[in-house]
């Protein structure tokens, strides 16, 4: 998944010593795997919402492995988010499916919605199995099929604009 | 009537089959959770236990659920008849997907009682050597798309001698419009489990990996229940069935890559890093996971090798047209009436999939165009659908078969808009690595604004040229399939809807030369 908006901007936090510890016991949990490196990750960010910049030279260190090496695979992947998530997420898919049926006017109905809100990020997917029955989304995890505005706009009512 | 079937796929699941769900277990009626049926138009669809079979009820709603359990809906067109009957699943031909919408996706005992784990059985009195005679006799071909013979591959991992071995699943299914690997799992997944052992005895692979896309949740709660399920049954582990050989299976999770679906960088993901493709040869058969033997095949291919085994090769072979042989499992999706899933025959036309199946348009509104395979396939014109499936013919008229994706649009399709939505896709999906795909497809961008902005017929062909040239580089160029097809749709949406683009009918040459 694709976050909308700028580049996160660098680590303006020092390292959090209790944090770093999380992230060296979650990471230590998979050492015997094959490939490692993607399950730690995941398990990051289920754990602490996203991967920081301080979370890389922590799990460089227990695979073995150089600060670049772990940086160039985090950066790689959508799901590896770099800033903690915020309140609200919509996630639209943007797959021809979904398009032949109208998902670009609630794609772009919902980014203009939530454009100046700072609690509610709008993102696109590129598929979530659903193609006959599109425009299909998730709100906040949930899978729903059939998305037109109308029913965005109900499926969110009360989030801060 | 005591129990009530509702689908725990996530296509029913979003369309509020849990709510369904909750409302008939109130009322005192058992509720058992299967797989799709896969007709999606009509999900959530109830299906009571009668003495007549499963009679269906189409788009029930949780507020529905009185009136249906108290026979109000039974007169109605809501009510399908029993399932088994209707016309839309008696004329498929289920071989892969069989037990998909049937029986509950874990219950091992019901997957043994509808012929599961037969082609294992099978295959462990076989030699390996006849495990892979009867999959190349059988004609499988790769359902992935490049439809690579399957027998050939697991030939070459078979005699290749290392000290370990490993069967990769590529189950990263991100082509939209593509939707039979999330069904197969959510709905049957010990079917992919078995293919996986058989290979794996096949070829002497000791470890197996599926590497699921993370945006299939539901599919990887499932896959891996399933998992432990044979565990604790000696269906994988030291000793798979009793045999005395060993297979371990796990899940492995993508991260939202679209290029993983490719088989090299799926291989690099799997071993941590980016995804980005190898370059080939050598090839994953010689040289894959860690550098060792490996069987990479999608999810339909390894699913259809139980029955390949129960049955033998022969039966299989015995399917299909020309060399597409057995079924594929298609995918109508898009602005379509009736979408779902259609398992049928090699051979069956895109007009009987698209009309006859899919019943035309969701909208109602005349079809312009279907895109088959996924979004490096190509956008077809009524005038082709004719076509039948099959690797070869698709292939002489420029379009794929593909994973068997089928979008269907209406007569509101902007090809151009869509030409220029390939290029963008390939731009933010591709993994870098090589030029004529991360730096063709920004350009392929550019050159499409321009086009379709053109002042003039003569800008407009300098930059259609200029386009042809940019595809024929792409195709041409690129390490793997995402940069090598992207201009299958672009290419074929000039062809066939050049008015699209600003080009007059009768001026157009194609841009196919």
């Amino acid at each position: 998944m694709r976050q909308r908006g700028p580049a996160p901007a660098a680590a303006p936090t020092p390292a959090d010593p209790a944090r770093a510890a999380s992230v060296r016991a979650l990471a230590e949990q998979f050492t015997d795997l094959r490939g490692p490196l993607l399950p730690i990750l995941h398990a990051v960010v289920a754990a602490h919402g996203h991967v920081h910049d301080d979370d890389i030279p922590v799990i460089a260190d227990v695979l073995n492995l150089s600060r670049a090496d772990v940086h160039g695979v985090v950066t790689f992947y959508h799901d590896f988010r770099r800033t903690p998530p915020v309140a609200h997420r919509v996630s639209l898919c943007r797959g021809e499916a979904c398009q032949a049926r109208g998902a670009q006017t609630s794609y772009t109905a919902a980014t203009d919605r939530w454009s100046a809100s700072d609690d509610v990020e709008v993102a696109e997917v590129f598929c979530l199995g659903l193609c006959a029955q599109g425009p299909s989304g998730q709100i906040d995890g949930t899978l729903h099929t059939a998305l037109t505005p109308e029913r965005i706009e109900a499926l969110t009512t009360g989030w801060q604009a | 009537m005591s129990t009530a079937w509702v689908s725990c796929d996530s296509a029913a699941v979003a369309a509020g089959a849990d709510a369904v769900a909750e409302a008939i277990a109130a009322a005192g009626i058992t509720v058992r959770r299967h797989g799709s049926r896969g007709m999606l138009w009509l999900e959530p669809l109830v299906e009571l236990e009668t003495e007549g079979g499963r009679v269906g009820y189409g788009n029930i709603t949780e507020a529905e659920v009185g009136p249906l359990l108290d026979g109000a809906l039974d007169d109605t067109d809501r009510c399908i008849g029993a399932v088994d009957d209707h016309p839309w699943m008696a004329r498929q031909h289920r071989v892969s997907c069989a037990r998909v919408g049937v029986i509950e996706p874990t219950d091992l005992a019901a997957y043994r009682e509808h012929g599961g784990l037969a082609g294992l059985l099978r295959a462990i009195e076989l030699t390996p050597e006849a495990v892979v005679a009867e999959v190349t006799a059988s004609g499988l071909r790769g359902r992935g798309g490049a439809g690579f013979p399957a027998g050939i591959k697991w030939e070459t991992v078979r005699t290749a001698s290392a000290d370990v071995k490993f069967v990769c699943c590529n189950a990263d299914e991100g082509d939209s419009g593509t939707f039979a690997d999330r069904m197969l799992i959510e709905g049957d997944p010990f079917t992919l489990i078995e293919g996986m052992a058989i290979a794996a005895l096949a070829v002497g692979a000791t470890e197996g990996f599926v590497y699921l896309r993370s945006e299939y949740p539901l599919a990887i709660t499932t896959l891996r229940r399933a998992i432990e399920i044979c565990y604790a049954h000696g269906i994988l582990g030291e000793s798979v069935l009793g045999s005395g050989r060993r297979f371990d299976l796990d899940v492995r999770v993508g991260a939202g890559a679209y290029i993983c679906g490719e088989e090299t960088s799926m291989l690099e993901s799997l071993e941590g890093k980016r995804g980005e493709v190898r370059a080939k040869p050598p090839i994953p058969a010689l040289e894959g996971l860690f550098g060792r033997p490996t069987v990479v095949n999608n999810v339909l291919t390894l699913s259809a090798v139980p029955m390949v085994l129960a049955d033998g090769g022969e039966a299989y072979a015995a399917l299909g047209t020309g060399r597409s042989r057995g079924t594929q499992v298609f995918q109508l999706a898009g602005n379509v009436a009736r979408g779902g899933i259609v398992e049928a025959d090699f051979g069956i036309t895109l007009d009987t999939l698209v009309n006859d199946f899919g019943g035309g348009t969701a909208s109602g509104r005349p079809v312009k165009a279907v895109q088959v395979g996924g979004p490096l396939g190509a956008y077809l014109p009524p005038s082709q659908f004719a076509l039948p499936m099959d690797y070869e013919a698709f292939a002489e008229a420029g379009a794929m078969v593909g994973h068997g994706g089928i979008v269907v649009w209406d007569d509101t399709l902007d090809a151009a808009a869509m030409a220029r939505f390939a290029m963008e896709f390939c731009a933010k999906e591709s993994c870098g690595k090589c030029t004529p795909c991360r730096v063709g497809s920004i350009r392929g961008v550019e050159v499409i604004d321009r086009v379709i902005a053109a002042p003039d017929d003569g800008v407009r062909r300098t930059q259609l040229t200029l386009l042809e040239d940019l595809c024929t580089t792409m195709t041409k160029g690129s390490l793997c399939a995402m940069g090598g097809l992207t201009p299958m749709p672009v290419r074929s949406a000039i062809e066939y809807f050049p008015q699209d683009f600003g080009i007059p009918d009768d001026t157009t040459q194609g841009a196919r030369s």
